[in-house]
């Protein structure tokens, strides 16, 4: 035991003391906060100009000036449009929007004249103001006022109520399915990059052929658990680190660039992506904002982190244990590293299987799909993350462990048989048949 | 007192395709410096892996001090491979203290013992140093100084001098002797012969997957002994061959400018004093020894009087 500990500790101090961790450690975080804050600089930037569009009503259907709609100033000309086209001043007026008389009959047609191609905000923009005005006109045409249209307007709010033993609690699909994706994600990531550093280790030491040396002191066995522990260790290391310094990071940066507006804006996007539409027709009022934003937290509430933070370690742990066991085979299978891929095939499918599936189960928690890969050791990991934010039944959350712990044994097992005589073994290149056969070596 | 540190009781090791150690025996006496000989691919590396319990035996048992082989034995040995190696990324020091508690050492002994290696072998300012910034010659002291750091009672040596230059080393060559004298075992693997016959108190020869030969270095070269002898003489060369006409086979003669050299062969039951009396009466003899045969003489005959034999067993 004192002989794995030592190894332990070598695995990860040669690791957590290279260059490349420390950068890593240290860029990381600011990558994220990079992503999370590079939409919304980009929307700073382009909203930092107001866009003066020049108005030529001849349906005269603004009757008072034309309200401000977020960047845009809209300024009326009573000039004929042949004439405000010819004397159109690209540098004062981005566009030149010409209403023309039958706008109120369909098919509702108005022209925006620009030197450049109009971007679609400014289109969009601009749809949507003549739509509504149009609404309007039509409405008072029909002699429905205003009351009644205001009463006639709707906005459904759809809660999602999760019925416990407990009671009842909100529930928001959309927010649930980002922490399950977001974390299932992370596990993905971590046996990948972590599992091939297993195995990078295992072909330094082959190739080094420092091996020898060392089994010569432990057993194989103790050699490859004790480099998957320590780089086990150094994974967990960096992804504290991470998460600690993103939240550095990203409160740093919210409370230095973020103002009220641009964190109203942002929990729109949230809404927009966790599949709240927005109605485009009629932009939520600031009250509303305020309604999503307490919904996100209550639904975030909703979520037992404790439960789920715990459940994704163990996962975290149990996936890349599984893996990085078939990893280091894998690296004592072969003499260089560009062999390698002959044998990561079987490895790489069932995770990429596995992301696939849990992309697509985000809409059906429960169906039989979600089932069955988030009990397979393989998949569970991965599957199990995106299911378990949805509530999972206890029974099956104890199946899907203890069946991964089991799968972790066996890969163990596997994997160690290979590894003793692969580690020793130069110079030749390995088939699965050979691989098998390695299996039922004598000690 | 135990005068057998190693004991290796038929020992038979097979992989898929060949048997690598065919019933093999061997006995290293304690305190002797141990020649395994044998050409390339006769097994010797299988029976080290075996005895450092790297791979086990498929039948067969070992026994070290008298105990059957565990694993805390590897304690007590210290092992150098034909192919060395070390982290390259690591920083010697740190490498040599890693590998040494690994054998089972507390830090701060292992600590003390090394500095006194590295001072010795004058790599003290390398400490710091990565691996794989330092020349061969100088990895390969490093391996040598973790290989002996934990003073085991059995070391076993894989081509020890391979990558040394001619100074290097007599110096690992010393520490050898040295060693020895302070009562470690040592089994030495090599294709030198002539420091089999400069260090070797006993070996033994595999070929084959068979051990072919076994005991003390004087006892082999008795077995190998052909009763040639080398005279040197000034005298006339036909009387001198005519005093051998019988009992005696002149093997050749060489010419020299002022004297010959002949060898000559004992038939029958001739003693050396028959042969000194058959030519004493026909040259001036200035000189008289016995050829006895080096290593690589016997190594080679062994080696091909075992094929001869296998041949005619087919």
């Amino acid at each position: 035991m004192n002989k794995i500990a030592l190894i332990i500790k070598r695995e990860f101090l040669t690791r957590v003391r290279k260059k490349s961790f420390i950068i890593m450690t240290l860029v990381g975080p600011l990558l994220i906060g990079l992503v999370f804050l590079a939409p919304i600089m980009i929307m700073e930037m382009s909203d930092d100009e107001e866009k003066l569009i020049k108005v030529v009503d001849e349906a005269h259907l603004f009757r008072e000036d034309i309200p401000k709609s977020k960047k845009i100033l809209f300024e009326r000309d009573t000039m004929p449009i042949e004439t405000a086209k010819k004397i159109f001043d690209s540098e004062k007026y981005t566009a030149l929007l010409y209403i023309p008389s039958n706008i109120l009959t369909p098919p509702h047609k108005a022209i925006l004249y620009s030197e450049k191609q109009a971007n679609i905000e400014i289109t969009s923009a601009v749809e949507r103001l003549l739509q509504k005005e149009i609404e309007n006109a039509k409405m008072i045409a029909n002699n429905i006022n205003e009351e009644m249209l205001e009463s006639i307007r709707t906005r459904v709010d759809v809660n999602a109520v999760k019925i416990t033993e407990t009671g009842e609690q909100k529930s928001s699909a959309g927010i649930v399915s980002i922490v399950g994706i977001v974390s299932s994600l992370v596990i993905y990531m971590f046996i990948f990059l972590y599992g091939a550093m297993v195995m990078r280790g295992v072909i330094e030491e082959k190739t080094s052929r420092i091996v020898e040396v060392i089994i010569s002191s432990v057993k194989p066995f103790q050699l490859l658990m004790g480099k998957i522990i320590g780089i086990a260790m150094v994974g967990l290391t960096q992804f504290i680190l991470w998460v600690a310094l993103s939240l550095l990071v990203t409160t740093a940066v919210q409370s230095i660039f973020l103002d009220k507006d641009l964190l109203t804006q942002k929990t729109e996007q949230i809404n927009s992506i966790s599949g709240h539409t927005i109605d485009e027709n009629n932009p939520v009022s600031s009250g509303g904002n305020e309604e999503i934003v307490a919904e996100i937290f209550d639904s975030l509430s909703s979520i037992n982190f404790i439960h789920v933070f715990l459940v994704f370690i163990f996962y975290f742990l149990g996936g890349y244990l599984l893996y990085s066991a078939l990893f280091g085979a894998i690296g004592a299978a072969v003499d260089n590293e560009t062999d390698t891929q002959q044998f990561m095939l079987p490895i790489t499918v069932p995770l990429i299987l596995g992301i696939v599936v849990a992309q697509s189960i985000i809409s059906n928690p429960d169906s039989s799909l979600a089932f069955w890969f988030s009990i397979i050791p393989f998949t569970s990991p991965v599957v199990m993350m995106v299911r378990l934010p949805f509530g999972v039944p206890l029974s099956e959350l104890l199946l899907s462990m203890s069946l991964l712990v089991l799968g972790f044994l066996f890969t163990t097992w596997i994997a160690s048989r290979i590894y003793r005589v692969g580690i020793l073994m130069y110079g030749k290149k390995v088939s699965y048949k050979e691989l098998g056969k390695w299996l039922f070596y004598k000690g | 007192m135990n005068q057998t540190i190693l004991q290796i009781n038929d020992v038979v090791k097979r992989y898929a395709s060949h048997t690598a150690l065919d019933k093999v025996s061997i006995d290293v006496p304690t305190g002797s410096i141990f020649g395994l000989l044998g050409p390339n691919g006769a097994g010797k590396t299988s029976l080290i892996r075996i005895i450092n319990q790297i791979t086990g035996p498929d039948e067969g048992s070992i026994f070290l001090n008298g105990e059957k082989l565990k694993p805390q034995h590897t304690e007590l040995i210290g092992y150098l491979p034909e192919e060395r190696g070390l982290y390259k990324k690591m920083e010697v020091g740190e490498q040599a203290l890693y590998l040494a508690q690994l054998k089972g050492m507390k830090k701060a002994e292992a600590m003390k013992r090394l500095k006194v290696w590295f001072e010795k072998f004058e790599i003290i300012p390398w400490w710091k140093k990565k691996v794989e910034e330092l020349s061969k010659g100088m990895q390969q002291k490093v391996q040598f100084i973790v290989t002996v750091i934990h003073e085991p009672p059995l070391l076993i040596l894989d081509e020890p001098f391979s990558g040394f230059d001619p100074i290097n080393a007599n110096l690992i060559k010393d520490e050898l002797i040295g060693l020895s004298k302070n009562g470690s075992t040592i089994i030495l693997s090599t294709h030198r012969m002539e420091s089999v016959e400069e260090l070797c108190s006993h070996i033994a020869l595999i070929n084959q997957s068979k051990k072919i030969l076994e005991g003390t270095v004087k006892e082999v070269r008795n077995t190998y002994k052909s009763n040639i002898f080398e005279i040197e003489y000034i005298g006339n060369n036909i009387a001198f061959a005519n005093g051998l006409w019988t009992g005696f086979e002149l093997i050749e003669t060489i010419a020299h400018e002022d004297h010959t050299i002949a060898r000559v062969k004992l038939l029958q039951n001739k003693s050396t004093n028959d042969l000194l009396n058959a030519i004493l009466p026909h040259a001036n003899v200035l000189g008289f020894k016995e050829i006895i045969p080096g290593m690589n003489d016997i190594f080679i005959r062994a080696v091909q009087e075992n094929k001869q034999e296998q041949s005619m067993a087919k």
